[in-house]
């Protein structure tokens, strides 16, 4: 039985409204109204294996700020992001946090890396 | 004691510091960018999540990466930042009165730039009937606590108004353990992006309530419920229609507002519908010499067309310094039909033009067309028109050669 779905691009800001359909097996036969390549391999992901990037911050210790922004370098599954979030919200760093300071690898085993996205100077005892 | 400076550029977030380096790269030595906060990015330092530079950089950067692109830019090329530093005061003549912890300072510019941003629209402006219990925050100011302050706002949350900020809160929230019970909306369509509708709510199962608003707050030193109803089309509560949610966290997200006071103070004069300066295509305000960018100008939904602006606001003000001629702004923009508004309002129409404009309501499959009088001057196609997307269409200096008037307006 083939099945079909209207599925909202979010690789860019177009927003395509794109119709995917797709078989038993979850093979994508057919993406109708994506306008580029990026969206209908979004599509594809979406029906397969759906993954999302993943923005937070972590506690910072002895910061300039408490806190550091951080994300993943690449997207990981959906159904990861919960035990991810809880495995980020343990970390506490020692300031100072550099620009893009790996902060664990291979986080739950999604091979993606979470990594700063700004820096956090050391606050300086008066 | 005055202090000249060739150009004065008033807010360092992404409008002003692209409009800083692409005016030190045409040759603008003595530049002074004024900041009020201890660092330069502006709102980009406390929006973590990504998305940000897709069409300048083609990379879904977040915002601090976004804002780093160009703070180590300025950095590289000496472009003196003052921060912790607020512009108190400018005049007609250009002169800037800044306040900072080291005291007031006056400066002589050759131009000035604004790029001050927006705040947001209160509860105030909105007026909710009710009590007024803690626990009522702005999407901003909750945005501002949650990512930089390490402060969180509340366990049980209602979200009314579904901009940008409002969704990407509702999800940022979710995923900090809150349960955020629903984003409700008096429109009947969301005022916020497609994607974010899609990765913010519906992702995590959060309702999305359309023409619906908040008629009631109750609580008394902390908010209890919150009580929602159906509008009609005249946004009207609908009697039976009204549903109690039980939470501690009211989070507005009703809009944004350009941060003019200081222009206004030196006679600038402002569009009704934008909140910003009426601009001619060199982004000139109606004094001359003070040219506008960014959020301060129009409420923008893509930072990748707040630096476009910026740099297009730099280029202006470098020709205004080395007082290099441009045409009379006589022509003006009209705004025709299912258009909300336009820029640039008035135009010279000697070159190519990039307008950018926001529509009144969704609609599918429509053209938006540029005429003068009864003359069709462009036309172009679009899958889907939508509030909460502004658009940009360029016209080529032939396509405006000797037009008197122009009215833009969405053919049925
Ligand atoms: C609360 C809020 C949250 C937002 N969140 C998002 C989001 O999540 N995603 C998104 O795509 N867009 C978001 N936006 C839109 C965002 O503002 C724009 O994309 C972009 O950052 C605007 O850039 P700007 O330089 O025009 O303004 P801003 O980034 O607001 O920068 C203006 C700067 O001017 C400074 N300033 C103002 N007045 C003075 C003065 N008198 N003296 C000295 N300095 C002054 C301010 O401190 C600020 O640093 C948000 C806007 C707001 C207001
Ligand atoms: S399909 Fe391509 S153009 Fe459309 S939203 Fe996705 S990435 Fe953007």
């Amino acid at each position: 039985m083939n099945k079909s779905r209207e599925i909202v691009c979010i690789v860019c800001p177009n927003g395509c409204r794109m119709n995917v359909s797709y078989d038993e097996n979850n093979k994508v036969t057919q993406v109708e109204n994506a306008s580029c390549k990026k969206g209908e391999e979004y599509a594809v992901n979406e029906i397969q294996c759906p993954k999302r990037s993943i923005t937070s911050t972590v506690g910072v210790i002895n910061g300039a700020l408490p806190l550091v922004s951080v994300r993943t370098d690449k997207p990981v599954p959906k159904e990861k992001i919960a035990a991810a979030l809880e495995e980020i919200r343990k970390i506490r760093l020692e300031a100072p946090v550099k620009f893009h300071q790996i902060i664990m690898n291979d986080l739950l085993e999604t091979g993606a890396q979470l990594i700063s996205t700004k820096e956090v100077a050391r606050l300086e005892k008066m | 004691m005055i202090i000249n400076k060739d150009l004065v550029i008033v807010g360092a977030g992404p409008a002003g510091l692209a409009a800083a380096i692409e005016a030190k790269e045409n040759g603008i030595e003595d530049i002074l960018v004024v900041e009020r906060e201890p660092v330069a990015g502006g709102i980009l330092n406390q929006c973590i999540h990504d998305g940000f530079g897709i069409v300048k950089f083609n990379e879904a950067l977040t915002g601090p990466e976004y804002a780093r692109k160009y703070i180590d830019e300025a950095e590289r090329l000496q472009i003196e930042i003052a921060t912790n530093t607020m512009v108190q005061d400018i005049s007609s003549n250009r002169e800037v009165t800044t306040i900072s912890p080291e005291g007031i300072r006056t400066y002589k510019a050759g131009a000035i730039i604004l790029a001050m941003g927006c705040r947001e629209r209160t509860r105030g402006a909105i007026c909710i009937p009710g009590t007024r219990p803690a626990g009522v925050f702005t999407a901003g100011v909750a945005q501002n606590l949650v990512n930089i302050r390490n402060i969180m706002v509340g366990k049980k949350i209602v979200i009314l108004g579904s901009g940008d900020i409002g969704l990407i809160m509702a999800r940022r929230l979710t995923l900090e353990g809150a349960e955020v019970l629903a984003v409700v909306e008096k429109l009947p369509y969301s005022s916020g992006l497609q994607r974010n509708i899609t990765q913010c709510l519906e992702d995590f199962g959060i309702p999305l309530l359309l023409s619906h608003t908040v008629t009631n707050i109750e609580g008394h030193e902390r908010v209890k419920s919150v009580t929602v109803a159906k509008v009609n089309e005249k946004e009207d509560p609908v009697r039976g229609t009204s549903i109690k949610f039980d939470c501690d966290t009211l989070i507005l997200s009703v809009g944004l507002i350009p941060e003019n006071e200081v222009a206004l103070n030196a006679g600038i004069i402002l569009d009704n519908v934008t909140g910003g300066a009426s601009v001619d295509e060199n982004l000139q305000t109606s004094i001359p010499g003070i040219f506008a960018c960014g959020n301060v100008l129009q409420v923008h939904d893509l930072v990748d067309y707040v630096s476009a602006e910026g740099e297009l606001a730099a280029k202006s003000a470098v020709s205004y310094i080395k007082s290099i001629k441009t045409g009379e702004a006589e022509i003006t923009v009209k705004a025709g039909k299912g258009i909300r508004y336009v820029l640039p309002q008035t135009i010279s129409a000697d070159k190519d033009i990039t307008f950018s404009m926001r529509v009144t309501i969704p609609s599918k499959r429509k053209t938006i067309v540029f005429k003068d009088g009864e003359k069709q001057l462009k036309k172009k196609f679009f899958m889907a028109l939508n509030p909460a997307e502004m658009v940009r269409i360029e016209l080529k200096s032939h396509e405006l050669k000797d037009i008197r008037g122009l009215e833009v307006y969405i053919d049925e």
